[in-house]
């Protein structure tokens, strides 16, 4: 390939436009810096993009997936084991992909939570509680090498420019009658009051009142009403639509990058958006200590190469490891040694749903439903909020109920007695449809010594670069989690009295299987830590090897959470900035010392 | 060529989506039988009597065929998705991994319905004499299920591939809004209950657990 076209240098270069990148975009242009942003997808807006009724179409955004990455040009490839050979995963199921500016942030759910105070300090939390030798050797977990105390006002902060929609249950330190009574001390309160719960979830706070649970209203970045974000930012009620997640929002209710903070980034002078730039390395100098910026490939094929003094890595997850990995920065994990950190410990969620059949008297209307909005969850069997001495694992999962908008292609529910095609098929969907309703787990999953992501020996994107591997399936904590907290959502779907319900739940033996959709709350791969040895980058998100690469995202989580990831990782990028701009932009240098 | 073979040949596909589904929704079969683009008449033939299989006629609410869902199909294979542009189909391939990697074979949906319509035929010749939409009814269930779990072999493709290409394609022409050919006068949405694309629930956020009453709209504008 020929020398790529050396550009004119700026001050900050951002890798990805999604919700990390727009939050340091803004910080960035704010201290005056010029920033170029890069992002490998289109320029997207709520108008044309998400406009109605063009965005109400299943097929066209839930189904082939508009909005996501095309994996004809670059996917990963996965395996159970290291021992295993890789293949690519070659149409959409497990997880799906962001693409264009707001990446995954445009088409997610909306679920906006932080994470538990001891999910930050998990290892030190589970020790101290249950003995040294509880955490079994060959999981890797450990300490977030920042407090809930200290991320507490930048979840706050990234709450109100995204109106979430809740009610606080623990303010202040004082847990109340109402909201999550698990959740660390809020400093106020949410920025919207809750929607009403759907019809699912009203059967479902009745049913966690008669067992005892503290049933609440899941934070949805989805605004309850027409509000004004801290940034200016006017938002719009949610409708209930039902085409949220996989789908951009019409109405300027969820939280976007586009809705909550590229308005007012948009005319600013110091900020150079350029989309459709693939970036494929950052460069680094001659002795490795310093980020000099990155080489991307434009639309045309043409390679340039963007000299920058502050290089912000804030692509997703998967695509952050894979560009630390292609361009050398920091030692690639190797599970036989458990020695180097680029790629170490991978995790995902735990999924399980217990669908509840109700007779033809029951109105679902499965229809009426947004990402999160709406909905109500239990947090009694999350995190560390129950006494795991007995039970023989760490971790747990929130459970939440109520569907997203049932639509059908992709959420119809039938009782697993009901043949996939037929006649009785077509009796069935006319049957169950409007009288059915999902209760959800997601659950925590560890990190471990043999789960990893490294480069693919074999497979390529279509420049010809190697794509991401992953090693991943579940190991037995995780299975006895998702056994333990699924009794818990069985019993209270019994106690919702249907005529019949069923669970879809991984047994021991089941494999990872990448064609079911479960999450895109992939995690891990550049985790932070107390020390270049156990991490790729410090408690500011900033590299141990190149003081002038910030990486944000879920690539961070040491392990992962039963929360969707979004509300953390904004955290720890808001916490990160805020150092940033009151300290290392007026003394570039490493922020702790190893 | 037709005017909507030429349509589709040339237009940006946004603006054409409109004019098509304006004509779709207004067709009837007895009025004007679709004509199909991509698949040859034998295989057509196959997709029809496959299809008023998967969903067939009997019982209450519409079958697959009065729905469109053939139409549907066969509009899909011109799209991008037909062609395999949603799909990593960089080799090496290994067919044999296990299922729960997911999809690793090397073809785009037209070749899995090229290859796969031919291996069925020439499946359902040497076990019944005859193609597989000539069969009766009960013998082409009793061969989509054996398709269906894998037990009878194709001498091309995994005949659970056709299968699960064929299943999934009927049920987005079932559901999916009439813009894209299927779901003729929204016939699936009336039958289930689901109000496709009215997108609004404000004035119903609280009434919980009443019944909804509103029929169905679709993205061109059509009510019910």
């Amino acid at each position: 390939m020929t020398t790529p076209r050396r550009l004119k240098a700026a001050d900050a270069v951002i890798i990805g436009y999604g919700w990390t990148g727009a939050i340091l975009a803004k910080t960035l242009t704010d201290a005056g810096l010029h920033v170029v942003a890069l992002e490998r997808g289109p320029a997207r807006d709520t108008s044309p993009d998400f406009e109605y009724p063009r965005i109400a179409d299943e097929l066209r955004y839930g189904i082939r997936g508009e909005l996501w990455q095309p994996l004809a040009s670059e996917t990963v490839t996965v395996r159970h084991t290291v021992n295993d050979t890789a293949v690519p995963y070659r149409k959409y199921g497990s997880f799906v992909l962001g693409n264009g500016v707001g990446g995954a942030g445009v088409h997610w759910n909306g679920q906006l939570w932080r994470a538990s105070p001891e999910d930050l300090r998990f290892r030190s939390h589970i020790e101290q509680r249950y003995g040294r030798h509880f955490i079994p050797p060959e999981m890797t977990v450990q300490d977030y090498p920042v407090s809930f105390a200290e991320l507490e006002p930048h979840f706050d902060h990234f709450e109100k420019v995204c109106g979430v929609s809740g009610v606080a249950g623990n303010l202040r330190g004082t847990v109340r009658s109402v909201g999550n009574p698990f959740e660390g001390p809020r400093s106020d309160e949410f920025p919207t009051p809750p929607l009403p719960a759907i019809y699912a979830a009203q059967l479902f706070e009745k049913a966690s009142a008669q067992l005892g649970y503290r049933s609440f209203p899941v934070p949805a970045a989805n605004s309850s009403v027409a509000f004004t974000n801290p940034y200016g930012v006017r938002m719009g009620p949610c409708n209930l639509c039902g085409y949220c997640e996989r789908f951009g929002c019409f109405l300027y209710s969820k939280a976007s990058p586009q809705t909550a903070i590229l308005p007012i980034l948009a005319d600013r002078p110091n900020l150079e958006v350029r989309t459709s730039t693939y970036v494929t390395r950052i460069l680094q100098d001659s002795s490795k200590t310093r980020a000099t910026g990155v080489v991307y490939i434009d639309e045309n094929g043409q390679e340039f190469e963007q000299p920058a003094d502050l290089v912000v890595l804030s692509a997703f997850q998967m695509h952050n490891v894979r560009l630390l990995l292609l361009s050398g920065i920091g030692t690639p994990y190797e599970p036989s040694t458990g020695k180097g950190v680029v790629g170490k410990n991978y995790a995902y969620q735990m999924f399980g749903v217990t669908t509840a059949f109700f007779g033809e008297e029951v109105q679902i209307n499965p229809f009426i439903g947004a990402g999160a909005a709406g909905m109500r969850a239990i947090d009694d069997f999350n995190s560390d909020h129950y006494d795991h001495a007995k039970e023989g694992f760490v971790g747990g999962a929130v459970i939440y109920a109520g569907g997203t908008g049932g639509r059908p292609i992709e959420q119809m529910l039938l009782p697993h007695t009901v043949p996939r095609w037929g006649r009785a098929w077509k009796a069935a969907v006319r049957k169950h449809y409007r009288h059915s309703a999902p209760v959800t787990l997601m659950g925590t999953v560890m990190s471990y010594r043999d789960r990893y992501l490294s480069l693919d020996p074999t497979y390529t994107d279509k420049y010809g670069i190697p794509l991401l591997r992953i090693t991943f399936d579940w190991h037995d904590n995780e299975y006895r989690m998702a056994a333990f907290t699924a009794s818990k959502m069985e019993e209270l779907v019994r106690q919702m009295k249907p005529e019949s319900q069923a669970t879809l739940l991984l047994k021991p033996g089941d494999h990872y299987d990448t064609r079911i959709y479960q999450s895109t709350h992939t995690t891990g791969g550049a985790i932070m830590g107390s020390n270049p040895s156990n991490s790729v980058i410090n408690r500011y998100s900033q590299s141990w090897d190149l003081p002038n690469l910030f990486i944000y995202g879920a690539s961070a989580f040491p392990q992962n959470v039963g929360y969707n990831p979004t509300g953390l990782l904004a955290g720890l990028a808001y916490f990160s900035a805020h150092e940033l701009k009151s300290s290392y932009l007026k003394s570039p240098g490493p922020l702790v010392v190893s | 060529m037709d005017r909507r073979k030429f349509l589709l040949g040339s237009a940006p596909a946004v603006g054409l989506s409109a004019l098509v589904s304006m004509g779709c929704e207004r067709r009837t079969r007895a009025q004007d039988p679709y004509v199909p683009t991509y698949f040859r008449p034998t295989e057509w033939e196959f997709v029809q009597a496959a299809v008023s299989r998967l969903i067939p006629a009997e019982g209450g609410g519409p079958g697959g065929i009065e729905a469109g869902v053939p139409e549907f199909i066969d509009r899909q294979m011109e799209l991008p998705y037909g062609h395999g542009a949603y799909f990593y189909l960089k080799g090496p391939f290994h067919p044999d991994s296990p299922a729960a990697l997911g999809y690793q074979l090397r073809h785009t949906p037209r070749q899995i319905y090229r290859l796969g319509i031919e291996d069925a035929n020439v499946t359902a010749r040497q076990a019944h004499g005859i193609a597989f939409a000539r069969l009766a009814p009960a013998l082409q269930d009793q061969f989509l299920e054996s398709m269906e779990k894998g037990v009878v072999r194709f001498p091309t493709l995994p005949a659970a591939a056709l299968f699960t290409q064929l299943l999934e394609n009927t049920k987005e022409g079932y559901f999916s809004d009439p813009i894209h050919g299927g779901n003729r006068e929204m016939a699936a949405w009336r039958w289930i209950g689901f109000p496709g694309a009215r997108a609004d629930f404000t004035d119903w956020i609280d009434q919980a657990g009443t019944e909804y009453p509103y029929g169905p709209v679709s993205i061109g504008g059509v009510k019910t």
